[in-house]
């Protein structure tokens, strides 16, 4: 399968929406930076809760969310279910961690991800989804 | 005799970091970090790596601190510090701290308190290292960047 690479993305002039939500400081500088070095723009949650209110202010809508498995006041699997509920569209992609079991990636997915990627994150593994957006 | 200069100290940061890998130290995620730094962000790398060194050294301090109190059986806890360090760890490309955050985590499953208190010793050993190596490699990229007449905060 052929893969968009950057230049390519560039030239449809489509900017991405991002959405990153997560509780750990380090991830959050290092998707930023994966999101813009793809031409895309982002936003950030700290947690789960966080990013239900994002929605719930209707402020924002994004092409993508990138969502933390293991987060305080509201962790992915809760945020997940929540936001399908409030009906938001986006394409939201787990990140799951070494430590998640086969059995809790599952249960992650069923919460209504389109797809779950494992850490760590690295523009080879985002970009097939961004492509995916652009072809939609 | 300034571009004589730069070429030794990049030759240096190329065999430090040559090393670094061979030794199991760090791994392709590094790379990937590298990658990550342009001009937009040139002390990318310095800036991840300090947040990394900021969270563990809380981590690490927490789990002393669990593992010295005679009363201890919060294995939970240990198991979710350990997983934070697991992921930090692999997310900047610390393959070895990884690795005996992975062997330390094995010990707190099993709640084998002294098994833990040898990893969390393990852990610190090789965290430092990393620390040490990664001080030495910002110097010499530092010295590096002054050589070449270029000046970014640090």
């Amino acid at each position: 399968m052929a893969t968009k690479s950057m230049v390519d993305i560039e030239k449809t002039k489509k900017k991405i929406n991002v959405l990153i939500v997560d509780d750990d400081p380090l991830n959050l500088q290092i998707h930023e930076k994966i999101i813009k070095a793809i031409g895309g723009t982002s936003q950030t949650a700290n947690n789960g809760e966080e990013a239900v209110i994002i929605h719930r202010d209707g402020g924002s809508s994004f092409d993508l969310i990138l969502m933390d498995k293991e987060m305080p006041e509201r962790d992915g699997v809760s945020t997940t279910k929540k936001l399908r509920e409030m009906e938001v569209k986006s394409m939201i992609v787990g990140v799951t961690s070494l430590a998640d079991n086969e059995e809790e990636r599952r249960a992650f997915m069923e919460a209504g991800l389109n797809h779950c990627l494992a850490k760590p994150l690295t523009k080879a593994k985002i970009l097939p989804l961004i492509n995916q957006l652009m072809d939609a | 005799m300034l571009g004589l200069g730069v070429d030794r100290l990049q030759a240096d940061i190329n065999r430090l970091l040559t090393s670094l890998f061979h030794q199991g130290v760090l791994d392709e995620q590094f790379l990937q970090l590298q990658q990550l730094q342009d001009d937009t962000s040139p002390t990318f790398v310095y800036d991840v790596i300090n947040i990394y060194f900021d969270e563990s050294e809380k981590l690490l301090r927490s789990l002393r601190l669990l593992l010295m109190d005679r009363e201890f059986s919060d294995y939970k806890k240990i198991g979710l510090h350990l997983n934070q360090l697991v992921g930090s760890s692999s997310s900047i490309g610390a393959r070895r701290v990884r690795n005996v955050c992975v062997a330390f985590r094995s010990a707190s499953e099993l709640n084998n308190r002294p098994g833990c208190l040898r990893g969390l010793e393990v852990v610190e050993h090789e965290y430092h290292y990393l620390k040490n190596m990664m001080h030495e490699l910002f110097q010499l990229e530092q010295q590096r960047l002054l050589a070449a007449g270029v000046r970014y905060p640090m």
